[in-house]
């Protein structure tokens, strides 16, 4: 039996976001006001004009957590004035691969996320907000939905609250299955009623987002810091972090590891080797033979860049992302291959079939690593698919397509040499331990023969 | 009819969109259909085009994009395996093989007696308490061969109802 969701991992003093680890019970709404729960909320209502709660955000230097990391304050200030209805819609899709940050804060801290919400609303006079959670969270979305029911009893949310004449209401919206919701267009349009498929931008959300009316989208995450800053202040949110990356940050550590699971850190403060060690260090610690630090988009970081500080632009200026912060732990057990076929197999199941070079390069991209892997590959093949990933790169609608060119190119950069010694020693289909996986996709027959024309996943997924 | 027989349920729907954006309820509806009928039947398509006045053909194009609207009748509980690249890497793939093993069908299909659809699904947010599937949309963390077999023969004798709300109190 699932319960309720999140490890519990004291990796600060006092957490931030993951409160749920200090004070037990917090998703519970008295235990909350008991630890200043709702005060940053009547402190803005009472004696903030909305343009100041913008401003603090911005002071804050808070930087979007869904992945992105622009600017959250700025993002806000987006908003065209004279514009109204507006609409705030809270992102948590979250499905990157790795990522289970969102679903910790829903279902250990949830009126946090609630009064973040609620000030992001009055912050651009949105008298309505959206949280477009991902299907699969049907359970979590009892949690908040239970929250907010609380909070609505209590007058912090709905008309006139807590007297000020502010309107406000909160909804869920739950989403179906598809990872490129979490594309805050294809989430837009997936709100409302139409395919989750994203939309050319400009213009953008904060102009005409949601029923074409100026929007603010923000991660769950990201909305859960407001609190905090707006009842601390920006100097004291900004003891945390670096200059550039300020706040603290949910890290997810998955994968090859004793401990997995969320720790959040100040921001700049520690090393992926670290974060590593926090987490148990590697199982039988074995050596790390690669770090995916945003999940399956991030480009794969070999060992030797294991003492990067875990911040935007120190991961960037090693040659990936911080993205979602979802880190995914390969040690030395792993085979390059299989794992670099599996991310390129979930792109390939979540392209949205919108754009060519994505629908199409993630389906041919996703057979060449079929073929290699059921043992038929050639090193003309592992050529062939840094091809295809070359020429999607720069040519998708959107990031999806970007992305599924990560775990193809970086893998190929940084261990070409294992994928030339697994097609050397796997030549003519032999047996390679990976038969129940790929007879259950369809990909290789009972007898181990490559199917040609297979139709790819579609009997194990789509029903 | 879905309208008589969950109204109330779509009346509270309808009133989270703006009136002229009912649009919007398409996927609560198709979930509350799906619910009514077990999966997305034609029926339960077209009623739910007609409650927002949409063609049927559009609400179809909705469930086929989509990966948890059945088109096709399922099994009383759909297990969810998820064998994405996190899980995987700790022990996933030869878990959804001793699932395929219990159940006798492969990851897509049902049972003959119509009780268990076994699916493989991308990562579904949980990754640190791997293996981890869903029944029915209800996460079962850290699974073990052993616990599958535990909970499939648990539902098989239909004494598994505590895990549909397993939150209630």
């Amino acid at each position: 039996m699932g319960g309720y969701y999140g490890s519990k991992n004291k990796t600060m003093e006092q957490h931030v976001l993951l409160r749920d680890v200090d004070v037990p019970n917090i998703r519970e709404i008295d235990v909350y006001l008991a630890h200043d729960g709702y005060a940053a909320w009547k402190k803005a209502l009472s004696s903030m004009k909305p343009e100041e709660v913008i401003a603090v955000v911005k002071d804050s230097g808070l930087r979007g957590r869904g992945g992105a990391g622009f600017p959250t304050g700025v993002k806000w200030s987006f908003i065209p004035k004279d514009v109204f209805p507006r609409y705030v819609v809270v992102n948590g899709d979250e499905s990157e691969a790795g990522t289970f940050k969102d679903h910790q804060i829903i279902d250990g801290n949830p009126h946090q996320l609630i009064e973040g919400i609620l000030l992001t609303c009055y912050a651009v006079q949105a008298n309505v907000a959206y949280v477009y959670l991902r299907g699969e969270f049907y359970e979590p979305a009892r949690t908040l939905q239970k929250a907010i029911d609380e909070a609505y009893a209590r007058g912090f949310i709905g008309k006139n609250v807590l007297g000020s004449g502010f309107n406000v209401d909160i909804y869920i919206h739950l989403g179906a299955g598809a990872y490129i919701c979490g594309e805050e267009t294809a989430l837009l349009s997936s709100l409302e009623g139409q395919l989750g498929q994203p939309r050319l931008r400009p213009p953008f959300p904060a102009v005409q987002g949601l029923y074409a009316k100026p929007t603010v989208i923000n991660n769950v995450e990201t909305l859960a810091n407001v609190p905090p800053i707006v009842l601390h202040g920006a100097q004291w949110y900004r003891q945390f972090g670096t200059e550039k990356s300020p706040g603290t940050k949910i890290f997810c550590v998955s994968g090859r590891v004793k401990r997995p699971g969320n720790y959040e850190l100040p921001l700049g403060k520690y090393t992926i080797r670290e974060l590593i060690e926090m987490a148990g260090g590697t199982i039988d610690d074995r050596p790390v033979k690669g770090v995916l630090p945003a999940g399956s988009s991030a480009p794969i970081l070999p060992a030797s860049a294991l003492d990067t500080k875990l911040d935007y632009e120190s991961l960037q200026a090693a040659g990936s992302i911080l993205g979602s912060a979802s880190f995914v732990i390969l040690d030395d057990t792993v085979n390059i291959v299989w794992a670099a076929r599996k991310m390129v197999r979930f792109f390939k199941h979540e392209s949205c079939g919108k754009c060519t070079p994505c629908r199409e390069g993630t389906y041919w991209g996703l057979r060449l690593y079929d073929k290699i892997l059921s043992g038929y590959g050639t090193r003309e093949d592992i050529d062939m698919i840094a091809e295809v990933a070359s020429q999607m790169s720069g040519k998708c609608f959107c990031l999806l397509g970007e992305f599924a060119t990560s775990p193809m190119l970086s893998t190929i950069k940084h261990f070409r040499d294992e994928y030339e010694a697994f097609v050397a020693a796997h030549q003519g289909g032999r047996r390679n331990g990976y038969d129940d996986e790929l007879i259950r996709e369809g990909v290789i027959d009972e007898a181990g023969n490559l199917i040609i024309g297979y139709v790819g996943q579609k009997t194990a997924h789509h029903l | 009819m879905l309208r008589e027989k969950r109204a109330d349920e779509i009346k509270a729907i309808l009133a989270k969109y703006p009136p002229d954006r009912k649009r919007s309820a398409v996927m609560p509806l198709l979930y509350l259909a799906q619910e009514e009928y077990g999966y997305c039947s034609p029926e339960a398509m077209r009623e739910v085009a007609e409650i927002l006045n949409l063609d049927p053909t559009e609400v179809k194009s909705i469930v086929g994009f989509y990966t948890m609207f059945f088109e096709h009748p399922v099994g009383k509980y759909v297990i969810d395996v998820c064998d994405d690249l996190p899980c995987a890497l700790r022990g996933a793939d030869k878990f959804v093989t001793h699932c395929e093993r219990k159940l006798g069908v492969r990851a897509g299909q049902t049972t003959p007696d119509g009780k268990f659809t076994l699916r493989t699904v991308m990562c579904i947010a949980a990754c640190d308490r791997a293996p981890v599937i869903q029944v029915n949309r209800v996460y079962h963390y850290d699974m073990t061969e052993a616990s599958f077999d535990q909970l499939v023969d648990a539902l098989a004798r239909e004494d598994g109802a505590e895990h549909v709300n397993p939150r209630e109190e």
